[in-house]
């Protein structure tokens, strides 16, 4: 049976296109992707990403365990910080990425792919028996379900709905509160490159707060957005996509989050590899390209130079932003300069592109 | 929707437009809504000749890449190079300036394999169910 989130029913009455993400069955589009993303670019947009997983991890030996986990580091963390983090098993590739969410040394929330729940879960019940550590881990996702406000207005929409102040809250900070009367969790986070909230709130309450967000939003221009909007606005910000752009074949230090590896750290999984590639250099990395000539790249179309393959895109899109062709790619570690001609084949045709530096697009007054 | 009268249809979208041996071939309302936002178009060389069914051109919206088949056989003759520029014109206008290309035909008698409006409405409304 394919899972449906609890604004199902209310995605297929405003029209939604749906289609089937993993065992999820999710709006793509409403009206169209191109409008949805400028709308969020520009106004406000709301997203159902209740198929999001979520943990808890409680107890004496939550912080200490936390830190062996993940590559990043929340000895820094103050309560209510957010951090976003790869998790790496011992051969130091990507098993997720996700956002780590401390409520205190004792309690933290984990947000994890939709795709790997499973697969994160066992792997942290392992990690929890490896190190015999004094915490409880617990799945969840079935009881949570999140919704995202991404745009420059929103804020402003949703201040009129909580009694949490939110211009209190900073990038990466979150408060628990109430929405529309209901308990709920908001963190200043996103996959958008806007200004942006997300609400943890749980499935009984989703359609509630669904509905009345879009209804007050009504005067700003809100509109609800599909998987193919975060698509494009997430590539457009080179934020990373588990499966396509990473995965266990990848380390963090071939992409553009090694900054979410700290070596400082005493110790994590993933560590002693990832400290060996790190001194004998890293062999392709993670690149983003534009197309100077007409096309749109996919994910898998080969990266040529000179005609030799060098690399392969995993990431590709018409960007509505710059109206142009984008993507993220490997290369070999020679070719990952700024400026660097390249071609991706399309259908066989070499299509000239260059190398550029990421994000392709960020806000004003970001 | 619409699925002019005067035109014939194919099972994978596309519709012709026939005039004396000649005929312009675009894809149907149907077929632009399902894809939405077309942002860009390949359109095939000039005097390729293809045979019916075969890949002629490519539509690429933003989520997806779709072949355009050709209806019948027979030589290209002409191409609708202002979608090079104005991919949208598919989604504005399938049926008039969202045309994609001219086809010689070689067989008129292909012609009749192909779909009345009547039958391609039917075809449509099977494939959603």
């Amino acid at each position: 049976m394919p899972k449906k989130t609890p604004l199902f029913e209310i995605h297929k009455k405003l029209g939604a296109k749906i289609i089937e993400f993993g065992p999820w069955l999710m709006p793509v589009y409403y009206t169209s992707v191109i409008e949805e993303h400028n709308t969020v670019r520009n106004r406000v947009g709301l997203f159902d990403v209740s198929h999001m997983g979520e943990f808890t991890i409680k107890g004496k030996d939550a912080l200490v365990f936390v830190q062996r986990l993940i590559t990043n580091d929340t000895s820094h963390l103050d309560n209510n910080q957010a951090l976003y983090t790869p998790i790496c098993n011992d051969k130091g590739t990507i098993i997720d990425d996700l956002l780590v969410y401390k409520f205190s040394d004792e309690r933290f929330m984990l947000v994890v792919n939709a795709s790997n729940i499973e697969k994160d879960y066992k792997w942290i019940e392992e990690i929890a028996r490896r190190f015999g550590k004094d915490i409880v881990l617990k799945d969840i996702s079935d009881e949570t379900s999140l919704l995202a406000l991404q745009g420059p207005k929103s804020q402003e929409i949703l201040q009129k709905v909580t009694n949490l102040d939110l211009s209190q809250i900073k990038y990466y900070w979150f408060q628990e509160g109430t929405v529309e009367g209901s308990q709920a969790i908001i963190s200043r986070t996103g996959y958008t490159g806007e200004d942006g909230l997300e609400i943890y709130i749980k499935p009984e309450y989703a359609p509630k707060v669904w509905n009345r967000i879009l209804e007050i939003g009504k005067e700003e221009g809100i509109k609800p957005i599909g998987l193919g909007a975060r698509d494009t606005l997430r590539l457009e910000c080179a934020m990373l996509l588990y499966g396509n752009d990473i995965d266990e074949t990848k380390t963090p230090l071939e992409t553009n989050i090694a900054w979410a590896v700290k070596f400082n750290q005493e110790d994590f999984i993933g560590k002693e590899a990832l400290l060996k590639q790190k001194e004998e250099g890293v062999k392709q990395r993670l690149v983003g390209f534009e197309l100077i000539e007409r096309g749109i790249p996919r994910h898998n179309y080969p990266i040529l130079k000179d005609g030799k393959r060098i690399g392969i895109v995993t990431s590709g899109s018409f960007s509505p932003t710059l109206k142009k062709g984008i993507g993220l790619g490997y290369v070999k570690a020679d070719f990952t300069k700024e400026g660097t001609k390249i071609q991706i084949q399309i259908r066989e045709e070499p299509v000239k592109a260059r190398i550029v530096k990421t994000p392709f697009y960020k806000r004003k007054n970001a | 929707m619409k699925i002019p009268k005067e035109l014939k249809y194919a099972k994978t979208h596309e519709w012709i437009r026939v005039e004396k041996e000649m005929g312009t071939v675009g894809i149907t309302d149907y077929a632009q809504e399902q894809l939405t936002d077309v942002v860009f178009v390949e359109l095939p060389q000039i005097g390729k000749v293809v045979s019916k069914g075969e890949a002629v051109a490519v539509v690429e919206s933003v989520k997806s890449v779709s072949d355009i088949y050709a209806p019948v056989s027979g030589e290209v003759l002409e191409v609708n190079k202002e979608l090079e520029n104005k991919p949208g014109l598919i989604n504005e206008e399938p049926y008039g300036k969202g045309w994609i290309f001219k086809i010689k035909i070689k067989n008129p008698k292909e012609l009749d394999f192909l779909l009345s409006a009547e039958e391609y409405e039917k075809s449509i409304k099977a494939e959603e169910k």
